[in-house]
């Protein structure tokens, strides 16, 4: 396991100088993560949620941390485990659920699902499910930034693994060289599907995978929210003030298989096991907030009451939603319409679906 | 009206686009200080600056990833990749994320970008940089692929193309640049889309695009005089497709020739001939006829390559073929 690589954890400093509101905010943040992608688990085996599902357990104080130092300004870009990036960003519950569902009042209106999340109003640019390719997008999203004098900066968010593919390295040469304000945030979970980083990365160190570019890399303890958002927020401002790119290396466990359905049978369970309760970001957090007097115990029920509440009324709204319908198949087709384009009718009546009245 | 080349007529309504809209910028390796490995965007970077003609290092899936990430956030980049052969190293990006990002995410985003690139075989290029890959994008839902024939559709094209807000495959051919054709003054664009008769006959229609186009008007000039009447249907968009113009033709001279440069198997011009047979089986007085690459990698050697690549003489002996 190379759950030994986790820098020292940081859990021990201090909240003195936190605001009590931002912490309890952030512990409902996670927890609402935490039990979206516990419910979608339970959706997913009974049949609710189709296709590929890749869960964010284990990984909340990472995406919690990252989002808790951006502003609206900025853009995010991730790949396809991207259900708890797009809550964080602020994105209705239960739009999210119901694009895991596949219906009409989805967040990309049924027609991306588990892998292709995207919320336009709140600068949440998409999950892309080929490894990769939402890295080059991002580098021209801060491209663009760059180019019409704007504020903010771009999170090109991806796994441990896609520090092993040739989009990365040339997206990192194109940060640099023309001086884009982007971050490149690595969710090192410690496992591309079934291979440790140490079998597919020759430099296990990814915050190292820069150098070449001049690029700047640190690790950060991914179970810390405090410690993410400290971290996001100083190569942040760097990427935004002086158009440096950085690389954030995110150290998580992950919780489960690669997706809903990999049995994880290539890691020893007993390490699982003790890695979910070492490396438990939401009960350490919450721990922190006890033991420093920031919030008590009834606190803490109540959340846990409310977060239930909330993802219950997500999976109810996505059941009741419409399905998308075949007439609206071609709808999005073209942004701009031209002559020639097939119709849906045309379409369907084709291959002998008849539509009906609608 | 003036005469111009194809040439001309690219890099006239690049620097009319870059100073018609901030948002165009244009990409691609060597467009810049070199003046464009074909001399497309010659006097741009001089014209309009490093910041709107920005030369790339040789990066195709990442420039071509960055174009589209940044026509999501409004702008709208003119990317050049130097032949079509180069950009199966970005296809990722084209296939994968350009092509899906409007429909995939409901429409709430969208990749207003160009990719202009020539396509096909001349000059002993030999087997890595001869080849013809629109058929690839055409096949792809999503993008729109248009592949002019003259300077005047050039023109027209292009100016559709960097103003649609879907991102468009744009097909030129090395052996069309230096090509003439008259070309008005005025600010017209031709609709993606739309295929155009270019000449009227009565025996035989001849479909095809880019280069091919050029080829089969010579080719009909020259049966004229044999008393053989060719008409050409030039499609100028292979995505979306006419299939109207091109049905309509053939209803009318009962036979019809598809002519490309690409491979015969899976190619261009078997599409067209399977919509000719569903859309227009009864009008038909002779099978049609395919006129295409033949299937090896394009050999060096000038005989042996002329021999596989479809010309003049192949497109006339398969017009004979089908017209006594």
């Amino acid at each position: 396991m190379r759950i030994s690589t986790l820098k020292p954890r940081t859990h021990a400093i201090s909240l003195e100088q936190e605001a009590p509101s931002e912490m309890r905010r952030y512990y409902y943040q996670m927890l609402l993560l935490r039990r979206f992608e516990e419910r979608t688990s339970e959706m997913y085996v009974k049949a609710k949620i189709g296709g590929y599902c890749h869960l964010n357990l284990g990984e909340e104080a990472t995406i919690v941390g990252l989002n808790a130092a951006l502003t609206p300004d900025d853009y995010v870009y991730t790949n396809y485990r991207e259900h708890g990036y797009i809550l964080a960003r602020g994105a209705d519950p239960r739009r999210v659920m119901a694009e895991l569902f596949g219906k009409e009042t989805g967040v990309s209106g049924g027609r991306g699902g588990s892998m292709h999340l995207f919320d336009a109003e709140r600068h949440f640019m998409g999950g892309y499910a080929i490894v990769g390719g939402q890295a080059p997008l991002a580098v021209g999203a801060a491209y663009a930034l760059k180019y019409q004098s704007r504020p903010g900066v771009v999170i090109a968010q991806m796994g441990d693994a896609t520090t092993n593919i040739g989009a990365f390295y040339e997206s990192l040469n194109l940060a640099k060289l023309w001086q884009l304000p982007v971050l490149f945030f690595i969710v090192n979970n410690g496992y591309g599907m079934g291979t440790a980083v140490e079998r597919g990365s020759s430099e296990p160190n990814l915050a190292k995978k820069g150098a070449a570019f001049r690029i700047h890399g640190e690790r950060v303890d991914g179970t810390d929210v405090i410690a993410v958002r400290d971290a996001v927020r100083r190569l942040r401002e760097k990427a935004e003030q002086h158009h440096e790119p950085a690389i954030l290396d995110v150290v998580s466990f992950r919780f489960r298989g690669h997706s809903v359905i990999d049995a994880d049978r290539y890691r020893d369970a007993g390490a699982v096991r003790r890695g979910r309760e070492k490396f438990d970001p939401l009960t350490s957090f919450a721990t922190r907030l006890l033991d420093q007097q920031i919030v008590d115990q009834a606190f803490l029920d109540t959340t846990a009451q409310q977060v239930d509440a909330e993802v219950q009324a997500a999976i109810d709204f996505a059941n009741s939603s419409p399905d998308p319908q075949p007439a609206d198949l071609y709808t999005y087709m073209y942004a701009t319409p031209v002559a020639n384009t097939p119709s849906a009718d045309d379409a369907l009546r084709a291959v002998g679906i008849n539509r009906g009245a609608q | 009206m003036s005469t111009i080349t194809y040439r001309q007529a690219l890099n006239r309504t690049l620097a009319e686009e870059l100073t018609r809209d901030e948002q165009v910028v244009l990409m691609g390796e060597e467009i810049g200080l070199f003046q464009g490995s074909y001399r497309i965007t010659e006097g741009l970077l001089e014209q309009f600056g490093p910041r709107r003609v920005v030369d790339t290092p040789i990066a195709e899936e990442g420039f071509v990833g960055v174009a589209i990430g940044a026509a999501m956030l409004g702008m709208r980049p003119v990317v050049e990749i130097m032949t079509i052969n180069f950009i199966l190293v970005a296809i990722d990006q084209v296939v994968n994320h350009a092509s899906k990002i409007h429909y995939m995410f409901g429409g709430q985003a969208r990749v207003p970008m160009v990719i202009r690139t020539p396509s096909g075989g001349t000059g002993q290029l030999a087997a890595t940089h001869s080849q013809s890959f629109e058929n690839w994008f055409a096949y792809c839902p999503g993008l729109k692929v248009v592949a002019p024939a003259t300077p005047y559709d050039a023109r027209g094209l292009l100016r559709a193309a960097i103003r649609d807000d879907d991102p468009v495959i744009f097909i030129e051919s090395l052996a069309l640049y230096d090509t003439k054709g008259e070309v008005p003054d005025n600010d017209y664009v031709i609709p993606i889309g739309k295929a155009e008769v270019k000449r009227h006959g009565r025996d035989v229609t001849v479909v095809s695009y880019s280069r091919m186009t050029a080829v089969a008007l010579q080719v009909a000039q020259q049966l004229e005089a044999e008393g053989i009447s060719v008409e050409v249907v030039d499609l100028r968009s292979l995505r979306p497709l006419d299939r109207p113009t091109i049905i309509e033709s053939v209803k009318r001279t009962n036979r019809a020739v598809v002519i490309a440069e690409d491979w015969y198997s899976y190619g261009v011009t078997a599409e067209i001939a399977a919509t000719i047979q569903e859309e227009a089986f009864d009008y038909l007085d002779a099978p049609v006829v395919r006129v295409a690459g033949l299937e090896v990698p394009l050999p060096y050697a000038k005989d042996l390559s002329a021999a596989a690549k479809p010309s003049a003489h192949s497109l006339i002996h398969a017009i004979r073929s089908i017209v006594r």
